[in-house]
């Protein structure tokens, strides 16, 4: 009995800590294996729906992750993909009405984006590459860790837009009105997308610099 | 390994339990998600009058201290039915789907058409509804005139996905505040709505400057949406207004 306790893996070990910080910064979904970078570009225009939206991805990530996990093993290998699509389907409609019932002005500005995370690559990449062949935890931990990742270049993209563009963060005003008098403009190019994506290089540029491992050799 | 019969049993009950789950999820946050639309209308009434500090968390008692009369009017400018009673939202006219009756319109049906009337500050202001096409999708409004029916008091956008920036500068206050004071009938009292000009109002001659507001730049499809908007709904308006100016 007591060797089937040590086998036994505790929740928190270092290779499930793993799962959830890689994704963070050397596997980051968005900077290093360059997913979901279309609803990235949209949502982060401001904080608050990236906070959000960071939220709601990463709930469905491990949810659907887990419930995959759990069903792995009876999953009809030719309509597995079908399978998940109903799985991560159903649990964004879920979010998106839990957002129109408690956060309705953030459900308005991030509209048909909700929606769209049923097409987030990160999502089912996930599903596919881990949670159909792991464990329900680590798989749970694996969706988290992704999410995550993915929200945190959404706010730190939503930082710099949000401070330059509007010069507020969290729709608290930053910059002092002295420096508008003095003839200080708001950039209205960073509201616009583009200048989200030019954000996203730069990101991947600096992560770059400080992880050399990431450079691809020649 | 896995027989047809299985997989379709699988498919099965896989989607019966997703749909279950999903109407019981949509059931029990309806009532949340129809007070949100109710409160989401409420203020965008609300701030076409320009009442000033309206948010979600008060929008219900200030629509209820604002709002004196809800009436429903047919094409021909008579009231249907008059609204006068407290709460304010179980108003026939705030009921009706400004959206359904439009299309009703369209296809050369009978419509009603609610209207809104507010005393603010002894002021008293008329709400009308709008709702039209934007650039990618359906955008929506009110506008306040005064008690002469000419004068615009202020003027309330919303949409669904006009682009951030461009289009969804409709919403922003520096594009609504153009239309206060602007007047939709001209000095003969022939109805000239108010016009959405691309290249600013400069363009028009000096007289009928105060029919008009600059359109957004970069947005030349979405200001023409805002333009056509505002004539179409006035023009279905036009006889209760004629009426009662």
């Amino acid at each position: 009995m007591s060797t089937e306790k040590m086998e036994k893996e505790p929740l928190f070990s270092a290779k499930n800590i793993k799962l959830l910080t890689g994704p963070v910064n050397l596997n980051n979904p968005i900077t290093v294996q360059v997913l979901g970078i279309c609803s990235a570009l949209a949502v982060t225009a401001k904080m608050k729906p990236a906070f959000v939206m960071f939220l709601a991805v990463t709930v469905v990530t491990g949810f659907s992750n887990l419930v995959i996990s759990l069903l792995r093993n009876g999953i009809p290998p030719r309509i597995r993909i079908i399978v998940q699509l109903v799985v991560v389907a159903t649990l964004v409609i879920l979010v998106d009405q839990i957002l129109k019932a408690f956060v309705y002005d953030v459900s308005k500005q991030l509209s048909v984006f909700v929606g769209l995370i049923i097409t987030n690559c990160i999502i089912m990449g996930r599903l596919e590459a881990f949670a159909m062949g792991n464990k329900p935890w680590p798989a749970f931990l694996d969706g988290v860790g992704n999410g995550l990742g993915y929200g945190l270049i959404l706010l730190v993209v939503a930082f710099f837009r949000e401070l330059f563009g509007s010069g507020t963060i969290f729709g608290f005003e930053i910059i002092p009105h002295s420096l508008y008098q003095a003839g200080y403009e708001n950039n209205g190019m960073m509201i616009l997308p583009p200048m989200a994506l030019i954000t996203v290089g730069v990101i991947i540029w600096v992560q770059r610099y400080y992880n050399r491992s990431l450079i691809e050799e020649k | 390994m896995y027989t047809n019969g299985y997989i379709f049993r699988y498919a099965a009950i896989l989607v019966i339990l997703a749909a279950a789950f999903l109407s019981l999820a949509s059931v029990l946050l309806k009532p949340f998600q129809e007070r949100n639309k109710a409160i989401d209308k409420m203020e965008g009434i609300l701030s076409a009058a320009r009442v000033e500090g309206v948010n979600a968390t008060n929008a219900i008692p200030y629509f209820n201290k604002y709002i004196v009369e809800e009436l429903v009017i047919n094409p021909k400018g008579d009231v249907v039915s008059n609204y006068t009673k407290s709460p304010k939202d179980e108003a026939p006219a705030f009921k009706l789907d400004l959206k359904m009756e439009l299309y009703k319109k369209a296809h050369n049906k009978p419509y009603v058409l609610p209207l809104y009337i507010a005393d603010k500050d002894g002021q008293k202001i008329y709400i009308i509804p709008m709702r039209g096409t934007g650039l990618w999708g359906p955008i929506w409004g009110n506008m306040a005139l005064s008690s002469d029916l000419n004068t615009v008091i202020g003027v309330y956008f919303g949409d669904q996905s006009e682009t951030p920036g461009l289009g969804g500068e409709i919403k922003s206050a520096k594009f609504k505040d153009q239309f206060i004071g602007k007047e939709i009938f001209d000095k003969n009292g022939d109805f000239t709505s108010i016009e959405v000009v691309k290249g600013g109002v400069k363009k028009l001659p000096t007289g009928q400057r105060i029919h008009g507001v600059d359109a957004l730049s970069g947005a030349t499809l979405t200001s023409n949406g805002v333009n056509d908007m505002i004539k179409d709904v006035l023009d279905s308006y036009l006889a209760y207004i004629k009426k009662n100016r």
